[in-house]
């Protein structure tokens, strides 16, 4: 086991290097701000601070607020007190800002550059915690950005579909969450019910007595997704599955489809609790296909058959495909249209517009067009993401 | 008191404490900083609280969260019905209006909930919510009014400040992230599965009248169960569970019979996937190296 860290003698004291520990741990991405520093003193007074085991289990309950935290604590922790007894030096002392110095000692003992210095003042004020989470919130948001420019073909690392993942729980939340304008009577609502209640104060002698309430009900929407992936759409169907897995997990009631030349229903496939074996399934069976891509009799096939049992007045129909149809552009007309004649509303996500220059001349998807509620690109993230707003406004 | 003391506090009461659990305990108490537990299901989040009320002779008060839980069913309700008579009979008495609004908001008609009824205590309770995370966000809000000041606002009354400080414990399982305004304010422990000892501590304590050889293979047997890929590890309360059926059915020893280990592992596995993994030779290889 290491030694514990001797510090240089002009060091300020134990408050110090508590105040110095702390911006350690801050340097290392817990968010921490000076009143988990004041309260970290307070926390060694009630315990015996000589000993380490101690020290560690009380500091570790004062700092970190999470499992990720927990679990980094103790090698922070060790780095900084039981640094194998080498001397923490300590370069400007002064009395006031004791937190100030010792966030130099410790970043000077680490040998990390000056430059750094001026971010290592900003916890000295109150605003200090905001600032720190501002920093890492901006990193994030690049991360996302940086993410949403590439083409989906690019999209194949496993946390890069978790965000798709993401992202496609968002979009089945804006489809889903549709409230009714009319209320209906509820144990807990946020109107109350007046009808019902002069009806039942009649029991009670005209004392309203009993209050009745009314709520809007939720009125959910059902989203039924179907996948091209034939050839053409073979480097998008990574992503698009991975979203529509995301679909399908975020959204109990949520209908799922593959079709090439076939339509396969996936939905059972894409309920397994396993969610990397899900895909895997689905993969599986989204690799089964061949030849070309039948786009009009697959949805002829699905509005005769499978949309009779799941689409109705409630469901959203979400078509990912790119729209180059081998059969003839009239049969994609009259599925669309006939299945257009259950309620529903179809909005077709198509990854070439969101090429430049792209206009839908393909037959099959001019044939489509003036049936589809919504029609979008779809070939980055950021189009997805996108989407939510206008999901909403549907 | 130091932590020692406290652990030793919590162990006559039948909770054997790990040593990080405990000091964050104790610097709660004195600290006066509501505690978050965080940690798999089964771990002894909940029975903490129980067990610190129970040493301290304090009053539990427990809010179990869920989902829509509001404030009318976690700090307070008016008695709408009581101030209606109340305007009834004072409408009889002909009392004018200004003097019966006062009197119908009042602490009379006020029920207490909870989160209310314990900051308004003589002495400090135990307030254990329990699976924080549960509950929507929008009840987190009111919860950061609390735990920073212990004072509840009532638009009609004013501010209600605690008489007694109450302990609170926060438990969460993950189903959601906490906010970190509400991480900041609590003291934090994740708490894990224990280890063969300390596991064999708290079977002892609850289960004193067991063999030592069983004990031994029981405490193994789950260990090595949790180290399974299972749906739903098995917890302590499982563990003792299992144990108190290996007993009632007398059996001295794991691996003598097979069928009758198979048919008690129904106190530890609780899906259908979870038994269909755990075969009989799956429980008859875990149960011999247990051994």
């Amino acid at each position: 086991m290491s030694r514990v860290t001797r510090f240089a003698a002009r060091d300020d004291g134990a408050s110090a290097r508590v105040a110095g520990f702390i911006a350690h741990l801050r340097d290392n991405g817990l968010r921490l701000g000076v009143a988990e520093a004041d309260t970290a003193l307070s926390a060694l007074i009630h315990v015996e601070a000589a000993k380490p085991d101690e020290t560690r289990s009380a500091l570790r309950a004062v700092c970190t607020g999470c499992k990720e935290e927990a679990e980094r604590f103790d090698e922070l922790f060790t780095s900084y007190w039981m640094d194998m007894g080498r001397v923490r030096q300590k370069s400007v002392p002064t009395t006031s800002q004791t937190m100030n110095d010792d966030v130099h000692s410790s970043r000077d003992a680490k040998g990390e550059q000056s430059g750094s210095a001026g971010q290592a003042t900003a916890p000295d004020d109150h605003g200090g915690g905001d600032a720190d989470s501002d920093g890492t919130g901006k990193l994030i948001a690049t991360e996302v950005r940086n993410l949403n420019r590439k083409d989906l073909r690019d999209l194949v690392r496993p946390e890069e579909i978790a965000a798709a993942e993401d992202v496609a729980r968002r979009l089945g939340a804006a489809l889903r969450d549709k409230r009714s304008r009319r209320r209906i009577a509820a144990r807990k609502g946020d109107r109350l019910h007046f009808r019902k209640i002069m009806r039942h104060s009649l029991s009670t002698g005209g004392e309203p007595i009993r209050l009745l309430h009314k709520k809007r009900p939720d009125r959910t929407r059902k989203i039924v997704a179907l996948c091209d992936v034939s050839g053409s759409m073979s480097i998008y169907a990574q992503v698009f599955l991975a979203f529509l897995a995301g679909l399908m997990r975020a959204d109990t009631a949520a209908d799922a489809y593959l079709f090439h030349t076939r339509l396969v229903r996936i939905t059972e496939a894409l309920r397994d609790k396993d969610a990397m074996r899900a895909i895997g399934r689905m993969s599986l069976m989204a690799d089964g296909f061949g030849g070309g891509s039948e786009i009009g009799p697959s949805l002829v096939r699905f509005a005769d058959t499978y949309a009779r049992r799941f689409v109705d007045g409630r469901t959203v129909v979400l078509i990912l495909s790119d729209g180059y149809d081998t059969a003839a552009p009239e049969i994609m007309g009259a599925a669309l249209a006939k299945l257009r004649k259950r309620g529903c509303k179809i909005i077709w996500l198509n990854p070439l517009k969101g090429w430049k220059d792209y206009e839908p001349i393909a037959s099959g998807m001019a044939a489509a067009l003036p049936h589809l509620d919504l029609f979008k690109a779809a070939n980055t993230l950021g189009d997805l993401a996108a989407l939510e707003q206008e999901l909403v406004a549907l | 008191m130091t932590w020692t003391d406290l652990q030793t506090a919590l162990g006559r009461e039948g909770y054997v404490a790990s040593d990080d659990l405990s000091v964050a305990l104790h610097l709660a108490l004195t600290l006066g900083r509501p505690l978050l537990l965080e940690g798999a299901a089964g771990v002894g989040k909940t029975e903490v609280a129980r067990t610190l009320a129970a040493s301290r002779d304090a009053e539990l008060i427990r809010l179990q969260c869920y989902e829509g839980l509001d404030a009318a069913q976690a700090i307070y309700e008016w008695n709408y019905q009581r101030q209606l008579l109340a305007i009834r009979a004072a409408a009889e008495d002909g009392e004018t209006g200004k003097a019966v609004e006062e009197r119908i908001f009042s602490r009379d008609f006020l029920l207490e909930r909870p989160l209310l009824a314990a900051i308004t205590k003589d002495t400090p309770p135990v307030l254990l919510i329990d699976e924080v995370d549960r509950a929507d966000e929008e009840f987190e809000a009111y919860l950061l009014e609390i735990l920073s000041d212990y004072q509840v606002s009532v638009p009609e009354l004013g501010t209600i400040t605690a008489t007694s400080r109450p302990i609170v414990i926060l438990t969460c399982n993950g189903t959601r992230d906490l906010s970190d305004a509400l991480r900041r304010r609590c003291l934090y422990t994740y708490v894990e599965y224990p280890d063969r000892e300390t596991e064999l501590a708290i079977l002892k304590s609850r289960c004193p009248e067991i063999e030592a050889h069983l004990g031994n293979q029981v405490v193994g047997f789950v260990q090595k169960l949790r180290e399974e890929e299972l749906e739903k590890t098995p917890g302590i309360a499982e563990m003792l569970d299992f144990a108190a059926a290996l007993m009632g059915l007398g059996i001295a020893d794991l691996t003598d019979d097979p069928e009758v280990l198979q048919s008690t592992l129904t106190t530890l596995l609780k899906t259908q996937s979870d038994q269909a993994h755990i075969t009989k030779e799956v429980a008859g290889r875990i149960a011999g190296k247990a051994a």
